[in-house]
């Protein structure tokens, strides 16, 4: 059975706001991701290096605003849901597979790499601009915050401005 | 009143929220092709405009239901979490996640999402984006002043452009409709098809792009919850027959001196009035204030009554008014002012000598009422000071 297609673009766009409106309404915040990423990387390093962490002032502050640990966090029930979420849906269209997927110009190895990098660079990027696309611009602009909406402007901004030095890894 | 956690919903199940928002979230991304490195970057070479398309549409639908709800009364917008403004780390900031994605090809949910289905790329999106995060809580020291510089708390947008939320809210739709029909143009010229808009589907869109611009208009023009409140007030002030809810001040004292763990004696003038001079156990809530959702549970409790005065009869009557449209407690009315009642009963004056038995039994019921209530307020000053609810900030953020 081949994959279902994508949903209309803009049907998911209302669904998401809804979801996002809804959010809003019930808990007063809006929706996150990288925020949870920090905690599983925060509670990660209290794991390994305890003394490490006592002695830095950083995660001491965000261990005293957890006091239930850095994993009881709003973001990461979120972001467990959201794999959750994904992976059903992923059912349902049948799109669930072990996959890599690539520009038709650069090896897997390359792809993993860039994806690595990437990632490095959007982790730490959110953590300096609190928050990412989700968190900053997405909830950041339904609450018509200036901060969210300065923040998802850099990052597309930023990302048209470099497209084209990275166009190898893209297209042929 | 929105929103509901903490004071509705506790917040122990926000985390179980939390989890449902997150499954609808993480399923909506995936089945609009977030997952999908490819349909990503799409954004950024022109062929696929997809993430612009869910993006703003959400964006739009999100802004316009949290203004219609607020429009309502269903949502204090003063409690929600707005994120705030830091200008240097956001602008930087987000030009390094700009470079992360169009590096990566992704961003943190969509990389979840990614990796929740299977795709390789994605879970080493999200391996590097806990890297990232590592070296900034590690290097956090080298960054700290970018970090904190130029600090403008939770700033709006529509105060930094100058204009109301709805004007801005306007623009931001016809912005994100523009944006969508040219980038439409853009995918088809870079595909080199044709377009793929069905005269089925250029309806639906007008359709949804006309109900938009309907509660655009809706929030624009209709009177929002607050000036139907006070119409209604204006209008029932005219009809309303205040005799039978008004009680005398004399009345009102015996019920303090002998009820007074009953009784709400609720003082509607503003907070200085309040200071200088108020009723013994009176609690100040502002007549603007009334709908504050600190008062909700007094307004609405079963237990007790409230007895509304102000500086003069009509406010008083009006505050009796609101209480009725927004609450549901049994309430009353002092009949006369706060001055009025000081004079009564504080500043007693005993009548001649030749008056009639009637006032002199009304002296002598004032003074050992004012007695009276002073020594209860001294007796139980630690015990009736109202319970202020803390109002507490919402926390939120990526």
């Amino acid at each position: 059975m081949n994959p279902q297609k994508y949903m209309n673009p803009y049907l998911a766009g209302f669904l998401l706001g809804l979801v996002l409106l809804a959010t809003i309404y019930v808990t007063g915040r809006g929706l996150g991701a990288s925020g949870a990423v920090k905690s599983v990387v925060l509670s990660a390093v209290v794991a390994v290096a305890p003394e490490h962490s006592a002695n830095t002032p950083s995660i001491n502050d965000y261990n005293k605003e957890h006091p239930g640990g850095p994993l009881k966090d709003w973001l990461v029930f979120e972001v467990i849901g959201v794999i959750i979420g994904a992976f059903f849906s992923g059912v349902i269209s049948n799109r669930v597979g072990i996959k890599l997927e690539r520009g038709p110009n650069i090896t897997n190895k390359t792809r993993i790499a860039a994806a690595i990098i990437g990632g490095l660079l959007f982790g730490f990027g959110s953590q300096l601009g609190r928050g990412c696309t989700s968190g900053a611009a997405l909830s950041g602009m339904a609450v018509m915050s200036f901060g969210g909406i300065i923040t998802m402007l850099a990052i597309f901004g930023s990302g048209y401005s470099f497209a084209y030095f990275f166009r190898k890894l893209w297209l042929k | 009143m929105g929103p509901l956690v903490p004071f509705i919903i506790g917040s122990e199940f926000n985390l179980i929220i939390a989890l449902i928002a997150g499954i609808g979230f993480g399923f909506v991304l995936e089945q609009a092709g977030f997952s999908s490195t490819k349909k990503l970057v799409g954004l950024f070479y022109g062929y696929d405009f997809t993430v612009l398309k869910v993006f703003f549409t959400a964006g739009v639908t999100g802004m316009i239901g949290v203004l219609l709800l607020s429009h309502w009364g269903l949502l204090d917008l003063s409690l929600i979490y707005i994120n705030p403004t830091f200008l240097w780390s956001a602008l930087v900031g987000g030009a390094i996640m700009g470079i992360g994605f169009i590096v990566g090809g992704f961003c943190p949910g969509t990389s979840v999402c990614a990796a929740s289905i299977g795709k390789l790329d994605g879970l080493a999106f999200v391996f590097g984006s806990a890297l990232g995060v590592f070296v900034f809580i590690e290097g956090f020291p080298l960054f700290e002043k970018i970090y904190t510089a130029e600090a403008w708390g939770p700033v709006l947008i529509n105060e930094q452009l100058g204009m109301s939320k709805i004007v801005f809210a306007i623009l931001l739709s016809a912005i994100a409709f523009g944006a969508f029909y040219v980038t439409g143009l853009i995918e088809n010229r870079v595909n080199n098809v044709k377009s793929s808009v069905t005269k089925q589907k250029a309806v639906y869109y007008s359709t949804a792009i006309g109900f938009a611009f309907v509660l655009l208009a809706i929030v624009a023009f209709l009177p929002d919850s607050q000036s139907r409140i006070e119409t209604r007030i204006s209008k029932e002030l005219k009809h309303t027959d205040f005799s039978s809810m008004q009680v005398p001040a004399d009345k009102l004292a015996h019920e303090i001196v002998t009820n007074y763990y009953r009784i709400n004696i609720i003082d509607t003038r503003d907070p200085e009035s309040f200071k200088s001079y108020h009723l013994p156990f009176a609690i100040n809530i502002p007549f603007e204030k009334m709908q504050d959702r600190e008062w909700k549970e007094i307004l609405d409790q079963k237990h007790k009554t409230n007895y509304f005065y102000g500086d003069d009869q009509e406010s008083a009557n009006k505050a009796f008014l609101k209480a009725g449209i927004i609450g549901t407690a049994e309430n009353f009315i002092l009949s006369g002012s706060s001055q009025d009642f000081r004079r009564m009963f504080f500043e007693l004056t005993p009548p001649e000598p030749g008056a009639s038995k009637k006032e002199h039994n009304s002296y002598q019921f004032r003074n050992k009422a004012s007695t009276d209530m002073l020594s209860l307020v001294e007796a139980l000053k630690n015990s009736t000071q109202p319970v202020v609810p803390k109002m507490s900030k919402i926390k939120g953020g990526c």
